[in-house]
């Protein structure tokens, strides 16, 4: 009789099951310590439980893993969990803001928020009275325009830094690096001091555009110098070797392969803008009506709806401004989606 | 019988002259081009015109003096004024030193999780929780930070001034812990932690392979391993990203204004309730400002563009050789 013997893979970089049974047991430990400590001493709440339950199992593997394998295995077991907890309190804060946005600000939403506004209400009214139809209204067409001034600035930035590189490519990817980290505020007072001062000398939603557009344009520019530089210079090469010249090659063959990244980039810069709050209280004069004509008349806008609601106070306010909140993350989310959904899909050739 | 002419066709002319359509392209690229740098000019010029005339009657004292007041008669007119920064400018500093420091070493160890710990699932899910997080508006972090973070970071304070008192940052005289510069520190951490886990992952993830092959071929854990080819290769690059998040910070306003409360003295405590922030600032001064009241804004907006552009340009320096540097 033969038996057959099969060879069965060993893992030998694998835990046992002795080692992974030993690594629960610590866990189980841990918690169990930080329980006790809560329950025996004067220390109380979440913050304490999360405190201890850390120390108790950074100190139980490490000590556990020295009389294993000595101190280097130590030190690389605490740092395990000191790398842990670093990625644990990133994710909670976002956990945090979406669960609270969801919570407060679903209450305050109603069909009648999209189809009113606030001519007829204050912020302390009623929940049924009134809307942010206006503030919708104002937003899309503040974005709206800053997008037709901010994408051509955008793009002809991103195109001179990967197409002409010219003289000044080292000076002007490094301004706009530098305006990326222009504060919203300043932005705000240029145009304050610069435009609505001076000229038209009345709050309304240009203005506010024209600050959004400074702070766009850096990032439109980033971004689409990123895509544009992935674009193999093969394609380029093969435009001016079929006789094209510079200007044929880019506008027919680079910017086209280049679309949906170029998409990606101005939807990133809208996602970046359609919140800004500190420009839009300097500049548009948050008006409570639908207003279409962004060159007169202040023009209300969501982050400003928000920021009066929050201010007044009252509990039917709040309720307001966190459905003012859930309103806009939605759109950045949305927004930001579809910017990764279109990034992730290949360049086009 | 007539002599055949012979036509003898003229050599092209061979020029590496661009056509005029070329000409035309680059010419208005390269105006596209030169708009930021005329943008950042115009921005620097009309504050700096605007706020002149303050900057001139407050002197050197726009930026070490503490308070601000101004009194006007009925007509309007300005009777006295006194323009000063200091107060605001600790506070931004504080505030801001504060959230780097917080965000820093959480960021650090986050981006050492998603690149050399984190199975590929869990880190595409993380990065792109970090981008979105870099994405919310700051209103929205300040609304939070007010009504859902205060309090627990309050009762954190409580608990670092009784056990840590005896330390010089955590003393206090008056035991008065609301809307502190330590509260705004924090919700400005969760602000910049997406900026600094980016800038450090990219860095990190540079980090040549040969030599973390080697490292552990050699038999090191880890950690052994982090610190003997990671840290090295990444430490300028890490600092670069903290500083982009100290620019970051120290232009926040809506978020800052919401949660801080604003006192025009001098406050290095960094849990007493009373702080300040030039951005702030602005925002709580303008809706009532006369016009002599908005040039001195105007000013003190110049003095915060300044500092911030600097904060910026030295990162974006330091991302950058780093970056190049390669090895």
């Amino acid at each position: 009789m033969s038996t057959t013997i099969t060879a069965v893979p060993t893992k030998p970089w694998q835990a046992s099951k002795r080692e992974r049974a030993l690594d629960t047991g610590i866990f189980l430990a841990a918690i169990t310590t930080s329980f006790l400590v809560v329950a025996l001493t004067s220390m109380k709440g979440k913050l304490a439980y999360f405190t201890i339950f850390f120390i108790a199992y950074a100190l139980l593997t490490s000590v556990f893993k020295a009389t294993q394998r000595g101190s280097a295995a130590a030190k690389d077991a605490f740092v395990n969990s000191l790398v842990a907890i670093g990625a644990i309190v990133t994710v909670i804060p976002v956990a945090s803001i979406l669960d609270t946005v969801l919570r407060k600000g679903l209450p305050g939403i109603s069909f009648n928020l999209f189809t009113h506004d606030m001519a007829l209400a204050t912020p302390t009214d009623p929940l049924n009275n009134g809307g942010l139809l206006h503030a919708i209204t104002g937003t899309l067409t503040m974005v709206a325009i800053a997008l037709f001034l901010s994408v051509p600035i955008g793009i002809l930035t991103a195109l001179y830094l990967t197409e002409i590189k010219g003289r000044f490519t080292g000076p002007i990817r490094f301004l706009v690096q530098a305006m990326s980290g222009v504060p919203s505020i300043v932005a705000g007072l240029f145009i304050l001091s610069a435009i609505l001062y001076p000229i038209t000398k009345a709050y309304s939603g240009l203005m506010g555009s024209l600050s959004l557009t400074i702070l766009m344009i850096p990032t439109i520019a980033r971004t689409s110098e990123e895509v544009l530089n992935l674009i193999p210079n093969e394609l380029r090469e093969a435009g001016t070797a079929l006789g094209g010249t510079q200007w044929r090659t880019v506008a027919m063959i680079v910017l086209p392969a280049a679309r949906s990244g170029l998409v990606t980039a101005i939807i990133l810069g809208v996602a970046r803008i359609a919140g800004e709050t500190a420009p839009i209280l300097l500049l548009t004069g948050g008006g409570d009506k639908v207003n279409p004509n962004a060159f007169s008349g202040p023009m209300g806008s969501l982050p400003y709806y928000i920021w009066k609601s929050f201010n007044a106070g009252s509990p039917e306010a709040i309720t307001r401004a966190w459905a003012g909140l859930l309103v806009l993350v939605g759109l950045v989310l949305i927004l930001f989606t579809s910017a990764r959904y279109l990034g992730s899909r290949k360049v086009a050739k | 019988m007539s002599v055949q002419e012979l036509l003898i066709p003229k050599p092209r002319e061979i020029t590496t002259e661009p056509r005029f359509s070329d000409k035309v392209f680059r010419g208005v690229v390269t105006t596209g081009g030169l708009s930021s740098l005329l943008l950042l000019g115009l921005i620097a010029l009309f504050l700096g015109y605007r706020g002149f005339e303050v900057l001139r009657q407050e002197g050197i004292g726009f930026i070490t003096h503490a308070d601000w007041s101004i009194s006007t008669d009925d007509a309007g007119n300005v009777l006295e004024s006194h323009f000063g920064l200091a107060a605001m400018l600790v506070g931004t500093i504080l505030c801001s030193l504060i959230a780097v420091a917080i965000a820093l070493p959480i960021s650090v160890f986050c981006a050492l999780f998603l690149n050399f710990y984190a199975p590929g699932w869990l880190k595409k899910i993380m990065v792109t929780i970090i981008d979105m997080m870099a994405a919310f508006p700051s209103i929205l972090f300040g609304i939070w930070g007010f009504l859902v973070l205060m309090p627990s970071v309050e009762y954190w304070a409580k608990l670092l001034h009784k056990y840590l008192g005896f330390m010089p940052f955590f003393k206090m005289q008056v035991p008065f812990y609301t809307r502190s510069p330590f509260v705004a520190g924090v919700v400005l951490a969760i602000m910049i932690i997406p900026i600094i886990t980016s800038v450090s992952r990219e860095i990190f993830s540079q980090a040549p392979l040969d030599r973390i092959q080697a490292a552990y071929a050699l038999g090191a854990t880890r950690w052994a391993m982090i610190k003997a080819v990671v840290i090295p290769h990444g430490r300028s690059g890490v600092i670069g990203g903290a500083m982009l998040g100290l620019g970051r910070a120290m232009g926040e306003t809506v978020a800052v204004f919401t949660v801080l409360n604003i006192v025009f003295q001098i406050n290095w405590q960094m849990l007493l309730g009373a702080g300040g922030n030039v951005a702030s600032l602005i925002i709580l001064k303008f809706g009532d400002a006369s016009p002599y009241e908005i040039k001195a804004l105007m000013a003190a907006g110049l003095v915060l563009f300044a500092m911030t552009l600097i904060v910026n340009a030295l990162a974006n320096l330091i991302v950058r050789t780093t970056g190049k540097s390669g090895r």
